[in-house]
């Protein structure tokens, strides 16, 4: 997607998921969105010479381009996204994810770091298990392919999955990783965040508790200013006595070392048999 | 449905020509509309029309049960119409029946008409109508409420899907029968339209009409479908302005 020139509004975000600064009317489907000389992108469809809205969204032209750009609905996939799927059955060569997508996915055995025997699959991965998977294919038909290689990929042990919506992940995450850092730093929690919308969280109950609020506020109140001071008062204002040896470590020297986008999720596969 | 004939005809049209509520004969019931009350679904709607009250939930697109039903270049749509047991005066006896088994397959061919499936193979958009509480025309509202939640859910689709329905009572062609005038009048016609061309998906048609009536009683169903679309979109703005607005994409 080519960068719009159009100049940021201030605090406007700088990743790619940042939204064009341009106007941003909502629409619905089946709202006439443009006229004569603009051509159909996503989120809608031509009739003659006018566009029309095919989903609920904010409408986001790009001339000559008409799009409208969702504002819910299932996770949709694109290579690269690392998402975190759960194992919904295990069959001899793969195991079929569910990541929130409109089919299940697809892990290979040959997509993971374990050497597995055929139909040994069932000794590293169970109904229900979560793993941190990346969308590694894609094809017309719907199918999707997913992979265990890569350095943050892998099983997560223990923890608990909390959901947001697809659409606020670039807000959990922030500018530069920097909301996700302040959560993890803040509360000493070990996060995953998934393209699709799912959060892997693991620590003691309580830190996974303050996670899954300011989680919660994210995915209500993601798009009022102001984001991350409200989540940071509302972390300060929760913290317990147990992690104050935490907040009091310099600030400086957190930003000094910042953390890895996401978690070092749990790598190893069950002891080789 | 309910104990036709033991009740005496009510007076269904006074001399100036109010309804038994009091309506004009080109008057809809009041309607509200809620659009996404439940947090498990994909897309949800909460419709009250008249003494209708209606829950729709939509699920997908996600793999389809049975897998046999799958087609592998587009989504099929699947719809459950059910009326709850307390949701007539009698008791209704739970459960699909005859009358539910059409009602879902008509809604559920209204809509694949309007979805776009290509976009999702394999998939299967599943949607739920449950009636709570029944005071005639139950399938238009539940229509309603199930597009609502489509637009709720993020499903791509022509438009939304506005639908009413438009009858005869006591010898004149009305709009949106409440239950008296159903169970009393001379004839009922549900039907379901896409703003954006006009075209009808539904049409049903019970009782009797003079050709001159039935084409007095289209273009009042039009106009009605225009009335209530303008409700839904003011619903799903309601909705999408105070919480959503400003999301990222």
């Amino acid at each position: 997607m080519g960068r719009s020139h159009r100049p940021h509004r201030r605090g406007d975000r700088h990743d790619e998921s940042s939204p064009d600064s341009g106007e941003r009317v909502l629409v619905l489907p089946g709202d006439q969105v443009a006229g004569h000389g603009w051509k159909p992108g996503r989120g809608t469809y031509r009739v003659g010479d006018r566009v029309f809205a095919s989903v609920l969204g904010l409408y986001q032209p790009r001339p000559p381009l008409a799009q409208v750009v969702p504002l819910n609905g299932r996770y949709i996939p694109k290579e690269g996204d690392e998402v975190i799927g759960t194992v919904v059955d295990v069959q001899g060569t793969f195991w079929l994810l569910n990541i929130g997508a409109p089919r299940w996915a697809p892990l290979h055995m040959t997509g993971t770091p374990w050497s597995i025997e055929i139909g040994e699959t069932q000794k590293y991965l169970h109904v229900g298990d979560a793993v941190l998977v990346r969308v590694e294919s894609l094809d017309p038909t719907g199918r999707i392919g997913v992979t265990m290689l890569g350095d943050d990929l892998g099983k997560l042990e223990g923890g608990t999955i909390i959901t947001v919506s697809p659409a606020k992940i670039p807000r959990v995450i922030g500018r530069g990783a920097s909301m996700i850092q302040t959560i993890t730093r803040l509360t000493g929690a070990r996060v995953a965040v998934g393209r699709n919308g799912r959060i892997w969280i693991d620590g003691p109950p309580e830190a996974i508790q303050r996670v899954a609020e300011s989680l919660r506020l994210i995915d209500d109140e993601g798009h009022r200013p102001g984001l991350t001071e409200r989540v940071e008062s509302y972390l300060a204002a929760t913290a317990s006595s147990a992690d104050v040896l935490m907040r009091s470590t310099p600030r400086s020297l957190v930003d000094a070392a910042p953390e890895r986008e996401g978690p070092e999720p749990d790598r190893s596969g069950p002891e080789d048999p | 449905m309910g104990s036709v004939g033991a009740k005496e005809v009510p007076v269904l049209m006074t001399p100036d020509g109010r309804r038994i509520d009091g309506r004009r004969w080109d008057e809809l019931r009041p309607i509200h509309i809620v659009a996404g009350p439940l947090r498990q679904a994909d897309g949800s709607a909460f419709v009250e029309w008249g003494a209708n009250k209606v829950m729709a939930a939509v699920y997908g697109p996600r793999e389809v049960h049975p897998r046999h039903l799958q087609e592998n270049h587009r989504a099929i749509v699947q719809c459950r119409y059910n009326m709850a047991a307390f949701s007539v005066d009698e008791r209704k006896r739970p459960g699909l029946d005859r009358r539910s088994q059409e009602i879902s397959k008509v809604i559920a061919e209204a809509f694949d008409s309007v979805v776009f499936a290509e976009e999702f193979p394999r998939t299967s958009i599943d949607v739920y109508i449950e009636v709570l509480q029944a005071n005639a025309g139950t399938r238009c509202a539940g229509l309603v409420a199930a597009s609502v939640a489509l637009a709720d859910a993020g499903i791509p689709m022509v438009d939304l899907l506005p639908a009413v329905a438009v009858g005869k009572v006591a010898g004149e062609v009305v709009l949106d029968l409440k239950k008296e005038e159903d169970n009393f009048g001379e004839a009922d016609l549900p039907m379901a339209m896409v703003p954006q061309s006009g075209r009808l998906v539904l049409l049903q048609m019970e009782g009797h009409m003079t050709r001159e009536e039935l084409s007095k009683a289209l273009d009042l169903g039009v106009k009605g479908c225009r009335e209530v679309h303008e409700k839904m979109k003011e619903a799903l703005r309601a909705r999408y302005t105070t919480t959503d607005a400003g999301a990222d994409a």
